[in-house]
């Protein structure tokens, strides 16, 4: 009875769906060629637009070594950088501008000593010769270089985002602590007022359930993941600057952080923990099968930590930009009549999926921390 | 065969990211979430203090009234006591008077009439004296005129005897 509107919701959306569908094949049979000028004005999208839409949602999603504002070519209009390269011949640091140029490794340039080649906002060590496209680069069959390449540790975007991030989080909680102390005892009030559910939450449905009595020790680590990702979530749909960056769909930050989660449960794994990984209550000639599988398990848990959280806030980007992609794709501004609706729908999603990322990072940490420190693991037999 | 740089944790964000995050744990646990969650544990303390406070202070007004009403309803208990005694007395004291004055009343009704009495039989006696006296001097008057005819002293002692007979 209760479910019957969600049906009927359903069935609305999927008739959109069809209708959106039935007007994009439309707009594709008659693609209007007094749009194409606008269109190569505002990307640099030519021809083979498909191979092209990839390269640049793929290139929206990933870290760069500016932070792009607007413009193209000569009248691009972003901030540079640093890069930071520890090479074969020491530490060479300079600002991303002054080698951007040429971004398909044709032309080798030599910073203190070391000759690199930049391909695809990538430095690599050039390769001796030009390929037969005039790069000092060697392709592999999927296009990436195989060339060797300095220990990049750049100043990147998505630093800079993680560290305005920071500041913001510890502007806020700071701000918030010195309220407590001041207003101490009395009810909340502003920010205070606003996070402090978030703040309970995390304590009363998330730490308390999962770690029991010990939920003190790790309600430090548990608030700062929370927060942590929340607001890189929220940051990376901002589409401007201090936005835009991707930084918890990036998955080199989304392992550190289920490697932070796999460090706290490895070292509180008390004595109860490590006996189900090798001493499982399985008859003793199961072990060699599920010793193994215990310590797989092990592993797979920050696995799976890294890629759910990658994989979400990636797609959620992927979708955002191929949607928008789409008014370029059919060459017609009518498009986007529809798309940007739909952008406006799945932002508003994607902010719901950016708290529920978080929790669920959150919750599985805590879960996990749980399972390490669990007192009896009582089991039936 | 290269993994998709997607994919591919990049070294140098990973480093900064590490970095980043595990300052950003400690400025954050010293400066914001001791404090803070001190804060709100000691602020949900005291909120159950005060609660547990009123609660405690709730029952001590409901046993001052309960006790309040106790003693009134003793009170009235008494004072219906009191009014009943003090019906009774009165009753007892009307009743008494009654009697006691019924009792007095007839006293003096039963003196009065022994006076009475008394003075009707002295009365009588008196009168009894006075008629003996009277009928001694009227019957010496009588006599003496009687006797002075013989006749008539004859009739007369006759007169006297044939009474005497008939009676």
């Amino acid at each position: 009875m209760d479910l019957s509107h969600i049906f009927n919701s359903k069935k609305v959306l999927v008739t959109f769906f069809y209708a959106v569908f039935i007007f994009i094949s439309f707009a594709k049979a008659h693609p209007s060629g007094a749009h194409n000028s606008e269109v190569d004005q505002t990307e640099t999208l030519t021809s083979g637009e498909e191979e092209d839409i990839t390269k640049v949602i793929l290139h929206h999603i990933s870290d760069a070594h500016d932070w792009h504002f607007w413009g193209h070519g000569e009248h691009k209009v972003g901030l540079p950088l640093p890069v930071i390269l520890w090479t074969k011949k020491g530490l060479v640091t300079f600002l991303s501008n002054k080698y951007d140029n040429d971004k398909k490794g044709q032309t080798v340039f030599e910073e203190k000593g070391q000759q690199l080649v930049n391909f695809h906002d990538k430095y690599y060590y050039p390769s001796p010769e030009k390929n037969a496209e005039g790069n000092y680069v060697t392709l592999d069959e999927n296009h990436i270089p195989t060339n060797a390449k300095p220990l990049d540790i750049s100043f990147t975007k998505n630093v800079a985002s993680m560290f305005i991030s920071i500041t913001i989080l510890l502007i806020i909680f700071i701000s918030i602590a010195r309220s407590y102390k001041r207003r101490e005892g009395k009810a909340p009030k502003g920010l205070q007022s606003l996070l402090e559910p978030v703040i309970l939450f995390i304590r009363d449905d998330i730490a308390k359930p999962q770690l029991g009595y010990r939920y003190a020790t790790f309600m430090p680590y548990l608030l700062t993941v929370f927060f942590f990702v929340w607001i890189n979530n929220l940051l990376g749909l901002i589409p401007f600057f201090p936005g835009g960056a991707n930084l918890t769909g990036n998955i080199a930050v989304t392992l550190m952080l289920a490697l932070c989660t796999f460090i706290l449960t490895t070292i509180n794994g008390n004595k109860n923990y490590w006996g189900h990984v090798f001493k499982p209550h399985v008859p003793w000639w199961l072990y060699p099968l599920m010793i193994p599988v215990e310590i797989i398990g092990l592993f797979t848990k920050p696995m799976a930590l890294t890629i759910r959280l990658f994989a979400n806030i990636t797609a959620g980007h992927i979708l955002i930009l191929s949607l928008i992609s789409l008014i370029f794709i059919l060459k017609s501004i009518f498009v986007a009549g529809v798309a940007i609706p739909f952008v406006l729908f799945i932002s508003l999603i994607e902010l719901v999926v950016g708290f529920i990322q978080a929790f669920i990072f959150t919750i599985l940490s805590a879960l996990f921390i749980g399972m390490a420190i669990e007192e009896h693991a009582e089991h039936g037999a | 065969m290269s993994l998709n740089p997607l994919v591919s944790p990049d070294p140098g964000l990973f480093i900064w990211s590490t970095v980043a995050f595990i300052l950003l744990f400690f400025l954050l646990s010293k400066f914001a979430w001791k404090p803070i969650v001190k804060a709100l544990n000691e602020r949900e303390r005291s909120i159950e203090d005060a609660l547990s406070k009123a609660e405690m202070a709730r029952e001590e007004l409901n046993k001052l009234t309960s006790e309040n009403e106790h003693l009134l309803k003793q009170a009235r208990i008494e004072r219906d006591e009191i009014l009943k005694q003090a019906k009774i007395l009165k009753d007892q004291v009307v009743n008494d008077a009654k009697v006691l004055a019924q009792v007095e009343s007839s006293k003096m009704i039963e003196k009065a009439r022994h006076e009475i009495n008394n003075q009707k039989a002295a009365a009588l006696e008196d009168v009894k004296n006075q008629v003996a006296t009277l009928s001694l001097d009227i019957a010496t008057k009588i006599l003496r005129k009687q006797f002075e005819d013989q006749k008539k002293q004859q009739a007369l002692v006759s007169d006297f005897l044939e009474r005497i007979e008939l009676n």
